[in-house]
C-alpha cells in the first residue's frame, strides 16, 4: 500500500495484494469477536507475529540473499529477555547485582530495546562469523550458532532450562492493558506493519540498493566501489533484531518462553514462512504464514501429520510458483 | 628523462602469479601514463586477464607491486582500489541482471558520491543518481535501452553498459578486457572512436584481439606470452618485431 502512494496513478498489482493481505489480517480478529469466537483473535496475533519474525529473515534471505538457517537463535533470544525481564519481576530478585544492580521488569516499553540490543549484538556476532563464508557454508554456520545458543539455554538451570520460563503476568505497555486479547493483537500487528514499512523505506534507499546488488552479483558491488562485507552485515543485524523483537512478543503471546524458541525446528519455520510467501517480497512472509498458520490449525484437526500436507505444499510452491504465494497473487516483482 | 613510476597512473613491477605450476603472471612490469592508451596483447591464455585481475584486486598477486596514482594498492580490497578511480569492465561481463541498465549505473554513481549506508531517501526520486547514470548511458550510445533489464541486453549491449558503470565512477584509469568482442564491425569502430575519445579522460589498459582496434588506438603495446612480457613498445615497433611475429601476429603476418 505505501507503493501505492509513492506511485502516481494506478497501484501495481503486488501493492493491491499487499493491502488486502494487510486488510485481511487486521479484519480477521475483528470478525473472531463479532462472531463470538475469542480463540481466532489470539490466533490472528499469532499470525502478526510469526509474520514478523519472517520479515526479519526476508531482509537477509530475501533481499540480501544470505540463507540464514539460525534466525531462531534471535527469535529465542528476544523470547528470554521477555521471560527472563518477567521471571526476576516476579520474584522481585535482581538480574545482576554487578557492576550494575539490574532488577527484571514487566515493562514492555524496557523489554523491547533490549530484547532489539540483544538480538542485534547476536546477530552481529554471528553475522561477522557466517559472512566471511557463502553458500552451504553459511547455511551451516548459521544453523551451528544457534544450536549452541539452544543447547546453552537447554543446559543452563537458572531459567529452567528444558521447561523454560513462564511470564505469569503478561508484560505491560502504560495506558492499555495488554491482556485484552484484541489490544495485544493491535500491538503485534502495529509491530508487523512498523517492521514492514522499515524494510520497505530502507530497501528502496541506497542501502536496499547497495544490499540487493549484493544479492544479485557481488563482483559488479564490489567493482563500482561499495564493500559487500559491511552491506550484508548491517542487513543481517537489522534482520536479527526484527527476528528478536518477534521473540519477544511471541514469549509474551504464549505466557512462557522455553528452549524450542531456539531450535533449528523453529529456524526452519521461520525460513518456510519466507520461501511460502515469496522470497524477497515486502508482504511475502505474511502470506506465508497466514497459512502456515491455517493449515496447522485446519489440517492439523484432522491429522497429525499436516507437515506432511504442508511439506507436498511448500514443494509445489518450490517447484511451480517460484515467486510463492506472492507470486500467485501478484505475478513477477517489479524492478524499475 | 622522467622517473616512470612517479608519473605513471598505474605501474606495475615485477608481478607474478602462478595457478599451482602453471605461471600465469612471470614478472610483468609495465606502466600506464596518463592519457595513453596502453595495449596488452597475447595468445589466448597468454595471461592478460589474470593480469588485469590482479590490477584490479581479484586475483593476489604472489610476489611484485602495483602501485596506483604512487601508492602501493598490492594489497588494497577491490572496492578500495575502484573508489581511486579505477574503472574496470570484464571479458565475461558481470553485471546485476536482475535490474534495468540504469539501475546499474546508479550504482556506481551512487558509489561515488558517497556512502551507501544511508536508509532513508529513496534512490527512485534521487535526481542525482539518475542524471548522472543516464548521462553516462548516453555516453556510451545505451540511451534508449536505459529501462531495460541487464539481462534483456544483448553481449554487445552488455560490455557498453559495463563501460557506463566504469564511466560513472569518473575514473582516472579504465581496464578493459576485450570490449570489442561480439559487437561486430561497425559496433568495433564506433568503439573505437569513442576509446580515442576518452583517453584525455582517463588512460586505458586494452586488451584487445582485434588487431585493427589495437593499431588504431594504441600509444604502446605489451605483448604478453605465457604469462612473460615479450616486449613493449610502440604498434609499428611491434608490428616489426620478428620475436612477436614468431610467437603471436605469425598467422596474419
Ligand atoms: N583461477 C585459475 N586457476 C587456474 N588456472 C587459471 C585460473 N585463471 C586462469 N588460469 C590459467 O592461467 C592462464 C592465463 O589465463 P588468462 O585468462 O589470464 O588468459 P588470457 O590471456 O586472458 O586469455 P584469453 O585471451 O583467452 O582471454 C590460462 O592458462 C588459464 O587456464
Ligand atoms: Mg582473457
Amino acid at each position: 500500500m505505501a507503493e501505492a502512494a509513492a506511485r502516481i496513478g494506478r497501484p501495481s498489482r503486488e501493492a493491491v495484494a499487499n493491502a488486502v493481505l494487510a486488510l485481511a489480517l487486521l479484519a480477521a480478529p475483528l470478525i473472531a469477536l463479532q462472531a463470538g469466537e475469542p480463540y481466532y483473535v489470539n490466533l490472528s496475533t499469532r499470525v502478526a507475529i510469526l509474520a514478523m519474525a519472517g520479515v526479519g529473515l526476508n531482509l537477509a534471505l530475501g533481499y540480501g540473499g544470505m540463507v540464514s538457517f539460525g534466525h531462531a537463535a534471535f527469535f529465542g533470544l528476544g523470547g528470554y529477555v521477555a521471560g527472563i525481564a518477567a521471571h526476576h519481576a516476579f520474584n522481585y530478585d535482581l538480574f545482576m547485582a554487578w557492576p550494575v544492580e539490574l532488577e527484571g521488569t514487566n515493562q514492555l516499553l524496557a523489554i523491547w530495546p533490549v530484547a532489539l540490543l540483544v538480538s542485534g549484538l547476536a546477530a552481529l556476532l554471528i553475522g561477522a562469523f557466517s559472512l566471511r563464508t557463502a553458500g552451504v557454508q553459511f547455511i551451516m554456520i548459521t544453523l551451528a550458532f544457534a544450536q549452541m545458543i539452544y543447547y546453552f539455554a537447554i543446559s543452563f538451570p537458572d531459567y529452567g532450562g528444558e521447561d523454560g520460563l513462564p511470564i505469569y503476568t503478561r508484560n505491560a505497555l502504560p495506558g492499555l492493558n495488554t491482556f485484552d486479547p484484541l489490544t495485544f493483537f493491535l500491538v503485534a500487528y502495529g509491530a508487523l506493519m512498523l517492521a514492514i514499512g522499515f524494510t520497505w523505506v530502507i530497501m528502496g534507499a541506497r542501502f536496499g540498493a547497495a544490499l540487493q546488488a549484493a544479492r544479485m552479483n557481488e563482483t559488479r558491488l564490489a567493482t563500482t566501489g561499495i564493500a559487500p562485507y559491511p552491506v550484508k552485515l548491517t542487513a543481517f543485524v537489522l534482520s536479527g533484531m526484527i527476528t528478536g523483537l518477534a521473540g519477544a512478543l511471541f514469549a509474551d503471546l504464549n505466557g512462557f518462553v522455553d528452549p524450542s524458541m531456539l531450535s533449528w525446528h523453529r529456524s526452519g519455520e521461520i525460513m518456510i514462512f519466507v520461501i511460502l510467501g515469496g522470497v524477497g517480497r515486502l508482504f511475502g512472509p505474511v502470506a506465508g504464514a497466514a497459512l502456515f498458520v491455517l493449515m496447522e490449525l485446519f489440517i492439523g484437526q484432522w491429522t497429525e501429520h499436516w507437515m506432511l500436507v504442508l511439506g507436498l505444499v511448500l514443494l509445489t510452491v518450490v517447484l511451480f510458483a517460484s515467486g510463492g504465494l506472492m507470486g500467485l497473487l501478484a505475478g513477477k516483482p517489479r524492478h524499475d | 628523462m622522467t622517473d616512470m613510476a612517479s608519473t605513471a597512473l598505474l605501474s606495475i613491477r615485477g608481478l607474478s602469479k602462478s595457478f599451482g605450476a602453471l605461471k600465469a603472471t612471470d614478472d610483468v612490469t609495465l606502466d600506464l601514463r596518463p592519457g595513453e592508451i596502453h595495449a596488452l596483447i597475447g595468445p589466448n591464455g597468454a595471461g592478460k586477464s589474470t593480469l588485469i585481475g590482479q590490477v584490479a584486486g581479484w586475483i593476489r598477486p604472489d610476489a611484485g607491486r602495483i602501485e596506483l596514482m604512487g601508492r602501493d594498492v598490492t594489497r588494497l580490497p577491490v572496492h578500495r582500489r575502484a573508489r581511486m578511480g579505477l574503472g574496470r569492465s570484464f571479458q565475461v561481463s558481470s553485471l546485476a541482471l536482475p535490474i534495468s541498465a540504469r539501475r546499474n549505473v546508479m550504482l556506481a554513481v551512487q558509489a561515488r558520491l558517497g556512502s551507501s549506508f544511508r536508509f532513508l531517501r529513496p534512490v527512485r526520486t534521487d535526481r542525482r543518481l539518475r542524471d548522472e547514470a543516464d548521462a553516462a548511458l548516453a555516453r556510451v550510445g545505451l540511451s534508449g535501452r536505459a529501462d531495460a533489464q541487464a539481462a534483456e541486453l544483448s553481449h554487445g549491449e552488455r560490455r557498453q553498459l559495463e563501460v557506463a558503470c566504469a564511466l560513472a565512477l569518473k575514473p582516472s584509469i579504465l581496464l578493459l578486457d576485450e570490449p570489442m568482442a561480439g559487437l561486430g564491425p561497425e559496433g568495433s569502430a564506433e568503439l573505437t572512436r569513442f576509446l580515442a575519445d576518452l583517453k584525455r579522460e582517463a588512460a586505458i589498459l586494452l586488451v584487445e584481439h582485434d588487431m585493427d582496434a589495437v593499431f588504431a588506438l594504441a600509444d604502446r603495446v605489451t605483448v604478453l606470452v605465457q604469462g612473460r612480457v615479450l616486449m613493449t613498445g610502440t604498434g609499428a615497433e611491434v608490428r616489426a618485431d620478428p620475436a612477436v611475429r614468431e610467437a603471436y601476429l605469425g598467422e596474419d603476418g
